[in-house]
């Protein structure tokens, strides 16, 4: 872990500047020390793109724009097996497009960020208009039981530090982490101070002797140290299943082994990796659940309320996997009914329901057609939960 | 109390309204110390098709980064007028471009008229500036975002090479707005 100075992150810095979640993204990925992308266009993410082919020649990054989203993954993954911290960034088809090869990541545990700027789906579907519908792509895209991290900002400047801690994320636990933005993020303009100085993480690697290195070593820490190719250790990496050599084994033992270790090693540290934000009412009756640009539409609605004499409770997840399922029950024993606004049918709703384990009524507020969710639809459901119908 | 002026400039796609909203949320943010967002909303055409763009401005933190209750709507096409007149406040303001909205609604709001893509084309010379002769007649009679601010952020967005034509566009729109509003106090029963 070291702390750094915000060195390449572009013009003025801690002046006032207006600029996207996109083009935050793009500055905070070179802050954090991102030096690869591998991408392919594809709205509403591809200014993250086409800032740092601009910005990562500058800083003696690569920048390379592959054929299509399967080849860019693959790009990503040979990157940081090289050393590179790396990023690609994609929207709605292109994120399905990349699945094999994020779940290729999980297994050969190749710490790299992908970036999805949620739009309508499903295939190509609204291509320039929002939507949080790959919530439980991100979580479940690729097939085997694997762990994810999922980070999902709410404005700008959080797309900024959330893309940092998705860097910071990836190198502490060696793992794909998915930062989840949708098109009102990924485009809205607003006002922000970017920090002067940042945390930055670098990967754990192993000691100088090259003949004893197992790259899937058991540790007390359950993340193994890793090796740059092309700095002496020599390994093997697939897709299958492995022992701590990285070959291939049909060992049950063995498989059991690796299989559980790479679950316990998210598992374990859930309580890091959650990060939630709670405006909390001690009266209240009725709390919110939100992530994303519709938490500020919930934060409206609840400011409101408010207003009325409805007291009322928010809690933001900025965290979405592992999913912040303490924070829920918790919210759960202390109100009746829990309102869960989402711009899809109701996808983290559902986790929410089993987190609150029917301790409070859960009530879904869904949009799914390119619009944002109005404070007014919020407001109207917490006003509904008020009266107890 | 608080404040939140929430403005959306309408039209069809390529007309430079989310360039339009950008500069202005600029203006707010970054010369005057407002709190601003800027949004939009479009098809995948490159041109063409409903576009808006929405800024929002406030001295607090901006939650909802949408518009909600409009206090001022910039309409440059009918459909665009139509779709959206119905989100504007009874005391807002609706700016219509008087060639492209023919049919202007009847509301509680004040209603400006002004030929803001003829004057850009005749006038300027250039038709693509329409969105900085809006955002001239948007400055004065909106009044929150001060002219000078409003002339640094044209002059760091608009492509180089760009800015004398950009500001001569926006002083068309500012002398645009000062015939409107004289026209309105000669109304009978105007204050």
């Amino acid at each position: 872990m070291s702390t750094v100075s915000n060195t390449n992150a572009g013009p003025a810095k801690g002046a006032v500047r207006v600029m996207t979640g996109n083009e935050a993204c793009a500055e905070a990925a070179i802050a954090a020390g991102c030096r690869f992308y591998g991408g392919y266009p594809i709205t509403p993410s591809s200014e993250i793109a086409e800032i740092l082919s601009k910005l990562l020649p500058r800083v003696g990054g690569k920048f390379i724009q592959m054929e299509d989203e399967i080849g860019a993954m693959g790009a990503v993954i040979g990157a940081s097996l090289a050393g590179a911290k790396a990023l690609t960034a994609t929207s709605g088809p292109g994120f399905s497009l990349k699945q094999e090869n994020i779940g290729y990541a999980c297994m050969a545990e190749v710490p790299c960020v992908i970036v999805n700027v949620m739009r309508g789906g499903p295939s190509t579907g609204l291509p320039t208009l929002p939507s949080q519908s790959d919530v439980m792509q991100a979580r479940w895209g690729t097939h085997g039981d694997h762990p994810i991290i999922a980070l999902c900002p709410r404005g700008v400047r959080e797309t900024y530090d959330l893309t940092v801690r998705s860097f910071n994320l990836a190198e502490t636990y060696r793992t794909p982490v998915i930062l989840l933005l949708d098109e009102i993020i990924g485009h809205v303009n607003e006002k922000v101070f970017l920090p002067d100085r940042i945390r930055v993480v670098e990967r754990v690697k192993p000691g100088a002797d090259v003949t004893e290195y197992l790259p899937y070593q058991d540790t007390d820490t359950d993340v193994p140290p890793m090796a740059s190719f092309g700095e002496g250790h020599r390994f093997h990496v697939t897709g299958l299943v492995h022992d701590e050599t990285g070959f291939p084994t049909n060992n049950p033992e063995k498989i059991e082994h690796v299989l559980r270790r790479l679950n316990r090693k998210i598992d374990r540290y859930a309580d890091r990796i959650i990060r939630v934000e709670e405006d909390r009412d001690e009266n209240a009756r009725v709390g919110v659940v939100a992530y994303g640009s519709t938490a500020r539409s919930a934060s409206y609605a609840v400011r409101l309320a408010r207003e009325e004499g409805i007291p009322v409770s928010i809690l933001s997840l900025l965290t979405i996997w592992p999913f912040p399922e303490e924070p829920i029950r918790e919210m759960a024993n202390r109100v009746s009914d829990i309102v869960v606004p989402e711009m899809n049918l109701g996808q983290l709703a559902h986790e929410v329901e089993w987190a609150a384990c029917g301790k409070a009524r859960v009530h879904k507020v869904n949009r799914i057609d390119g619009e944002p969710i109005h404070p007014q639809y919020v407001l109207d459901a917490i006003r509904a939960a008020a009266r107890g119908k | 109390m608080s404040f939140r002026c929430e403005m959306r400039l309408s039209g069809e796609g390529g007309q430079g309204l989310v360039l339009a909203g950008k500069i202005l949320a600029e203006a707010a943010a970054i010369y005057q110390g407002i709190n601003a967002t800027q949004s939009q909303s479009y098809g995948p055409e490159a041109r063409g098709g409903a576009s808006r763009s929405e800024i929002i401005l406030s001295d607090e933190d901006i939650d909802f980064p949408k518009a909600v209750r409009l206090d001022l709507l910039l309409a440059l096409t009918q459909e665009a007028c139509d779709r959206y007149v119905c989100d504007l406040k009874p005391t807002g303001v609706l700016l219509v471009d008087s060639d492209a909205v023919k049919r202007v609604p009847e509301g509680p709001f004040k209603t400006y008229r002004a030929p803001v893509i003829r004057g850009a084309r005749e006038t300027i010379g250039r038709e693509i500036v329409a969105n900085i002769v809006a955002i001239g007649i948007i400055t004065r009679i909106a009044e929150v975002i001060e002219e000078e601010s409003v002339r640094e952020a044209i002059l760091t967005r608009v492509p180089k090479g760009t800015e004398e034509v950009n500001l001569k566009a926006f002083e068309l729109g500012l002398s645009m707005a000062d015939r409107l509003i004289a026209e309105e106090a000669g109304k009978p029963g105007a204050n």
